[in-house]
């Protein structure tokens, strides 16, 4: 054994096969299991914020309908449907790598980016609009409606909870960047699409937040 | 790359899947809007949890594979919705009960 050659003691590795991993298979799952552990940190982390807004909600739940009311409905919805087109093409960015294809994951990839985009944009619209409300909290908020000091509280959580959820969105939107030029390369292919799998197991993670954070934050007393 | 002892590599699921998924979340959407502008009661809000806990599931499980994926990786996700359980059992048994026996 000593003197085979490199990469050549019994048979062929795929050159992206850590030496600590049995096979690919073994890897995989490895990569998997990992990234969810990861994720059950962040829903432990997303957890405490949705926990203190439930308390403050059963407090001053007439202060959380009116701050409910000042969220533009019709900008959310579009949001929340972009969002989950964004998971769509990230899901078959995952399909296409599992199949090889190595430029219908590239478009995939950058329909992901564009939707992710499009959501923080609208999302910085909506921002812009409480700026110009007062619905800023702190010295900025002007806002003179019933119970501000308690829906100032509501808009704490509100850009708190999707300030993070954007920073989230930021952060999977330069890891995307990374994966196109990875996808480029021609990284990945059937043996090989456990990091585009976990991108999405991220990617999804943060619609989900998205998907629990729009009844909460935009749909209490509607039907007032 | 012969006879290796694990599963294999990965399960390929269907384009067919993807859609039907994609067009469930579009709809539940849509009948969380609708549902949020009729008044149900109290049960206004256990609705729409109920619909975001739908649509959620259906991205792990299909989205993120999770239906297809072992056993190890069901016990973490269970796990981690178990311990945000506690995280609000305990936290709601302390803030529903602090004025009981005070009136």
């Amino acid at each position: 054994m000593s003197d085979a050659p490199l990469h050549g003691d019994e048979h062929e590795h795929h050159p992206f096969l850590q030496h600590h991993f049995e096979d690919m298979g073994q890897q995989h799952e490895a990569s998997t299991l990992g990234m969810w552990m990861f994720l059950a940190t962040e829903i432990l982390f997303f957890g405490g914020l949705f926990l203190a807004y439930a308390v403050y909600r059963t407090t001053y739940e007439q202060a959380w309908v009116a701050g409910a009311q000042l969220q533009n409905l019709k900008l959310g919805t579009i949001n929340t449907a972009v969002l989950i087109s964004s998971s769509l093409t990230m899901a078959l960015a995952v399909h296409y790598a599992q199949l090889g294809r190595r430029l219908a994951t590239f478009y995939c990839l950058v329909g992901t980016l564009l939707l992710g985009s499009g959501f923080l944009i609208i999302k910085g619209i909506e921002y812009h609009a409480h700026f110009v409300e007062g619905l800023l909290p702190g010295p900025y908020f002007t806002w003179h409606g019933p119970m501000a000091p308690k829906v100032e509280l509501f808009m704490t959580f509100y850009f708190s909870m999707t300030g993070l959820h954007a920073l989230h969105m930021i952060i999977g939107a330069g890891l995307l960047v990374w994966f196109m030029w990875r996808t480029w390369r021609g990284h990945f292919g059937p043996e090989y699409f456990s990091p585009v799998e976990i991108m999405g197991l991220y990617w999804h993670f943060v619609d989900i937040v998205w998907i629990f954070l729009f009844p909460l934050l935009y749909l209490i007393g509607r039907h007032a | 790359m012969s006879e290796h002892p694990h599963e294999p590599l990965h399960y390929v699921a269907p384009m067919w899947m993807y859609i039907t998924v994609f067009l469930s979340l579009l709809v539940l959407t849509g009948l969380t809007v609708f549902a949020a502008q009729h008044d149900l009661g109290v049960m206004n809000t256990p609705v729409a949890l109920a619909i975001a806990t739908v649509k959620a599931s259906l991205v792990i499980l299909f989205f993120m594979h999770v239906f297809h994926s072992t056993r190890l990786t069901w016990v973490v996700i269970i796990a981690s919705f178990l311990w945000l359980g506690v995280l609000f059992v305990l936290t709601f048994a302390d803030y529903l009960t602090r004025t009981w026996g005070l009136q």
